[in-house]
């Protein structure tokens, strides 16, 4: 058998057997990165849902930053992140450096620009079809905005997902701010990079397959949630 | 004596409406007494649903709109109404939120299964509102509207888009409402529902309001010029009014 053969069987056996090391590492992935997505998702929902009804001086210039962010370089945010909580940065006091809170703020700063750029257009688009309605109802901008999330909540699951795949899949940061250290701040991403450079190549593998996976999973709801919403309304019309 | 006239609900004051280089409306005057029943007439392109928008203060303008209560409730029916992704019961609910957030929610709660009652939709009450026909979506519109219980209720071509059997029905319903003493305005295409409906017919041209006058007065010889030419189906198309 060769060494990839080998790798494979390795992993299967770690994947199967409920390896100690791999699931604390693929626990702690979804901790930090679910965290990101839900803090992100609180303040990217309501900003896009203001940003797609509000009219003020300028609103063309914070949108071509947003839609620029969307294109951040996850390791300059690792870096920024990185400058601020190091020792001689400005929140240094805070001790945050290498703990998965860092991981959670630099995910964060990742997820935040993608839902807060989707969740505005998802809006936008609505409130071009219905806006008015709802103002001669007697809401309120941000509640129109708030009220379209409602009506589009399948866009909005998707962006969500799109989001947290995103977040999870991410390895440039996580590994600059947490410091990929075992048993604390290691997740999938930096544990592979970790043991392939090792030449550890079963461990990477079951982690790389477990990735995968929830990647994969991730593309199946985005693809068939809304699809199967639509097919729920269509069979009753 | 002078009869003192009845004090307007609403009221324009040369109020003009423009749209980048477009002036949609001009110079309109238009008072809206509480019970009048306002049926707003015209050729496509004369200003009918941009008045009814001016009217209900969703559009920018400049002249004055003055409103009697500043708390007064207005709403309006849209020709094409839209409807949230949820149930016809919680479209109906969340209507009801917004217009009156300080009423107790038992009391809301009420008013919305008064609403399907009126408009005879208490059987689709779970359906998705989305999955309704033309009309019933219509219908589910108009109960949102009632169940407001505004001062003043605007209605944007509201059977525009209907069959015959689903606009008599909406009509129907409207007929209801104004018997209930409630106040409507409402743009229409169709001077057969304007003679049943409205106490008062207001014809646009060109983005002026032309001719304002009670609806037996209108349709029994009383409208002139270009009025006339459109009651008799004569008018022809132009592009400088």
């Amino acid at each position: 058998m060769n060494t990839l053969a080998q790798s494979l069987a390795t992993a299967f056996d770690l994947i199967v057997g409920g390896d100690p090391e791999l699931l604390r590492t693929v626990a702690l992935s979804f901790e930090v990165s679910g965290t990101a997505c839900f803090i992100a998702a609180w303040l990217g929902l309501v900003a896009g849902a203001w940003l797609a009804g509000a009219r003020f001086r300028g609103k063309r210039f914070v949108l071509l930053g947003l839609d620029t962010s969307l294109a951040l370089p996850s390791v300059v945010a690792g870096l920024a992140v990185y400058l601020l909580l190091s020792r001689s940065g400005p929140l240094g006091s805070w001790g945050l450096l290498f703990t998965p809170t860092a991981m959670v703020i630099v995910q964060t700063l990742l997820a935040l620009p993608i839902i807060t750029a989707l969740a505005r257009q998802v809006v936008a688009d609505a409130l071009r079809d219905g806006g008015d309605q709802l103002r001669s109802m007697g809401a309120r901008p941000l509640l129109r905005g708030l009220l379209m999330l409602l009506h589009e909540r399948w866009a909005v699951v998707t962006l969500l997902l799109i989001a947290f795949g995103r977040a999870i899949a991410e390895v440039g940061a996580v590994m600059i701010v947490g410091g990929n250290i075992s048993g604390f701040t290691r997740v999938m991403t930096t544990a592979i990079a970790l043991e392939t450079s090792k030449g550890d190549l079963p461990l990477a593998l079951a982690l790389g397959f477990v990735l995968l996976a929830v990647v994969a999973l991730l593309n199946v709801v985005t693809t068939f949630v809304p699809r199967g919403h639509e097919l729920q309304t269509a069979q009753l019309q | 004596m002078t009869v003192p006239e009845p004090e307007a609900l609403l009221a324009l004051r040369d109020a003009s409406v423009s749209f980048g280089p477009v002036q949609a409306l001009r110079d309109a005057t238009l008072s809206v007494y509480a019970g009048d029943r306002i049926a707003i007439v015209g050729a496509n392109g004369s200003g009918k649903t941009t008045l009814l928008r001016l009217l209900h203060g969703v559009v920018a303008h400049s002249g004055s709109r003055m409103v009697r209560h500043a708390a007064s409730v207005q709403t309006m029916v849209f020709q094409r109404p839209f409807l949230l992704r949820l149930s016809v019961w919680n479209n109906l609910r969340i209507a009801l939120w917004l217009a009156h957030r300080h009423m107790p929610k038992a009391r809301r709660r009420e008013r919305a299964l008064q609403a399907l009652c009126r408009v005879g939709m208490v059987a689709l009450r779970d359906r998705p509102a989305r999955s309704l026909s033309g009309g019933e979506q219509q219908r589910l519109a108009l109960a949102r509207g009632w169940a407001i219980r505004p001062d003043i209720l605007f209605l944007d071509e509201p059977t525009a888009n209907l069959d015959p059997s689903a606009k008599k029905e909406v009509e129907s319903l409207l007929a209801g409402f104004a018997a209930e003493g409630m106040t409507l305005v409402m743009s229409t295409h169709n001077l057969g529902q304007a003679k049943r409906l409205a106490t008062r017919v207001v014809y646009m041209d060109g983005g002026r309001i032309d001719t304002d006058l009670p609806t037996a007065e209108f349709f029994n010889s009383g409208a002139r010029g270009r009025a006339d030419l459109f009651l008799k189906g004569e008018l022809s198309w132009s592009l400088d009014p």
